[in-house]
């Protein structure tokens, strides 16, 4: 499981490089948002899949008792969520006054600034 | 519970909120603004007296027992951040009462600096490393604000390579933070840097290491991956260029210290010669990017790359002199920058551009200006006594002594190229006649009705003090550098503060 999980993560990188890279803006979002899925899956996957074990306290007992999934990468995984979330929004706004301010979704049009 | 350390975070985040709620009134934003930023500076300085008394604070959120808990600490490093974060907001905020467009104080421009204030100083005191990645986005979020805040054309070009390239950076951040925790099982900063030297594997450790060099080296502006500074930082308007330019590059620079610092100490051959190389490449290719430019805040830019170059060196050569100069380096180049785009906007009011070419004699209708950016450009070039000349006498004295001779020649050679820089601004802005094709010159000469207002210079005057004050009187700064190299240099002491002594 863990390794079909790598496999799918590096496929999602991969995805988002190749995303990143091409010359539409659009484009280019769409690589942002496949890469903090990539982010989000790699913390998933590193921190250990454990399947069918809840982190629950059985009743009575003070701890506990097996092994069970860790829920920290849970919780990591949904604040990175958020952040991504709220992130891409301002990216997609950014792209939309982009496009209408320089009038092209080209990147290799956009070289005012270099240079 | 210690206040002075919450309160840095709180009162920016606070006076935000404030400002969100006083949307309508420009004039209570603009109060409000002065007002927070001088408490911050406040708390800053309240954290530094506590932490040179007490060496490190440590606060436990919620009252968990770290490493259960976000433990906020502050060492006297972050202490001095803290303080310099609070003299930049409160020089920018009272910058901004003149130079900000009503446009753009219309449409939350105080709110927004206060959560950059509040996300950087969040970034300098927390002590648990996904709580750094919060901090960091809560500050890009605002900066990614700030910076299209007008929405021109060339701030649109610019704020997509620098939003693209953050959070790309904060994507192998995030990365790296996974991976550390899937092989130390923790995230608070203490217990990894206790819990990496017992990994069944300690080179995956140097390899998680590299991801994060890569993803705050891209925030630090350092070689190769600076692209997206000059690129981005001359298109706001000035106050933001400013607060950028002090603060946010140095927010990376201070994450590398406490990284290669406190946990990735186990391999310092390979990752410190690494940031070696970097930071000699980084202050090459910023100094002689800036050679090639004619726009007053493009070569600025250029040159906050090669200063990270300084501050770099001093993480890198890992030897007690050379972070006291790494640090010493930071506080010297936060002022001195932020001044030097100040003062940028200061001639783009009178003769309304940013293009060399088109300025020109402001030393002969306004030379107590000229004064004012000479003080700053000077001490950019390290000329005695002025505050440069230490920092970069510490650091080249650093590397002499590390016997790294060819990195120590490039420093020298840097310094001489800034000098040069500075001095084509002055011929070119200050020096030379106004050039013909500039026409209204009504501003330059004083018969305009608008003058220009006091708060233009009452930051410009307060940080060239303080750059002649760190010159001339060096040696407390010196010694408060030292205390802090002294903590950097001993991660045992972190540890120790934050855990309370207890071995794993």
């Amino acid at each position: 499981m863990a390794t079909m999980m790598a496999y799918v993560v590096g496929l999602l990188f991969a995805a988002s490089i190749y995303m990143m890279l091409r010359r539409s803006i659009v484009k280019l979002v769409i690589g942002l948002i496949i890469l903090s899925n990539a982010a989000n899956l790699l913390i998933f996957v590193v921190s250990g899949l454990t399947r069918g074990a809840p982190p629950l306290i059985p009743e009575g007992a003070s701890g506990v008792v097996s092994a069970v999934a860790d829920p920290l990468p849970q919780a990591l995984i949904l604040t990175a969520i958020v952040i991504a979330f709220s992130v891409l929004a301002f990216a997609v706004v950014l792209i939309r006054r982009a496009y209408e301010v320089v009038g092209t979704d080209d990147l290799d049009k956009m070289k005012d600034t270099d240079t | 519970m210690n206040l002075e350390l919450v309160l840095p975070i709180l009162i920016p985040l606070t006076a935000g909120a404030l400002s969100l709620a006083l949307w309508r009134s420009v004039r209570l934003q603009r109060l409000l603004a002065v007002l927070a930023t001088g408490l911050l500076l406040a708390a800053g300085v309240w954290l530094l007296a506590s932490t040179t008394d007490q060496g490190f604070l440590v606060v436990e959120m919620g009252s968990w027992p770290a490493p259960f808990s976000i433990v906020l600490v502050a060492d006297i490093l972050a202490a001095i951040m803290i303080v310099l974060t609070g003299i930049i907001g409160l020089a920018i905020a009272v910058y901004s009462l003149a130079s900000t467009p009503s446009g753009h104080e219309k449409f939350g421009y105080y709110p927004l600096m206060h959560l950059l204030l509040a996300g950087v100083a969040g970034a300098f005191l927390t002590g648990d490393i996904f709580n750094l990645f919060v901090w960091f986005e809560v500050m890009l979020l605002a900066s990614f604000a700030l910076l299209t805040l007008g929405g021109e054309r060339a701030q649109m070009e610019g704020a997509i390579k620098y939003v693209t390239l953050n959070l790309f950076s904060s994507a192998i951040f995030l990365s790296a933070v996974g991976l550390l925790y899937g092989m130390v099982g923790t995230l608070n900063m203490a217990d990894i840097a206790q819990k990496v030297n017992s990994v069944d594997d300690p080179g995956m450790i140097t390899v998680v290491s590299m991801l994060f060099m890569v993803s705050f080296g891209i925030k630090a502006a350092a070689f190769p991956l600076f692209f997206w500074l000059p690129a981005s930082y001359h298109t706001p308007q000035v106050a933001v260029s400013a607060l950028f330019a002090g603060l946010l590059t140095k927010v990376g620079v201070y994450a590398l210290y406490r990284v290669f610092t406190l946990i990735f100490t186990q391999d310092v051959d390979y990752t410190h010669n690494i940031l070696l190389w970097g930071a000699a490449l980084t202050m090459l290719t910023g100094v002689l990017g800036a050679a090639a430019q004619f726009e007053f805040r493009r070569i600025l830019s250029f040159h906050i790359v090669s200063q990270i170059g300084y501050m770099l060196l001093g993480l890198a050569l890992f030897t007690p002199l050379a972070l006291i100069g790494g640090v010493f380096y930071i506080m010297h180049h936060i002022i001195v920058k932020t001044n030097l785009f100040l003062v940028s906007g200061i001639t783009y009011r009178l003769l309304g551009s940013y293009e060399l070419k088109n300025l020109g004699g402001i030393y002969r209708q306004r030379p107590y200006l000229a004064l004012l950016f000479l003080i700053p450009a000077l001490s950019l070039a390290g000329i005695p006594p002025l505050s440069g000349f230490f920092a970069k006498f510490i650091v080249v004295r650093a590397s002499l002594e590390s016997g790294e001779y060819l990195v120590t020649a490039i420093a020298l050679l840097v310094g001489l190229l800034t000098l040069y820089s500075m001095i084509k601004i002055w011929a070119e802005v200050f020096w030379k006649k106004v050039p013909e094709h500039v026409t209204d010159l009504s501003m330059l000469n004083g018969k305009n009705q608008d003058k220009l207002s006091w708060a233009y210079f009452v930051p410009v005057v307060g940080l060239a003090t303080s750059t002649l004050i760190i010159g001339l009187y060096g040696q407390p700064i010196y010694l408060l550098a030292e205390l802090a190299a002294e903590q950097l240099m001993n991660p045992q002491l972190y540890i120790k503060a934050v855990l309370g002594g207890q071995s794993t």
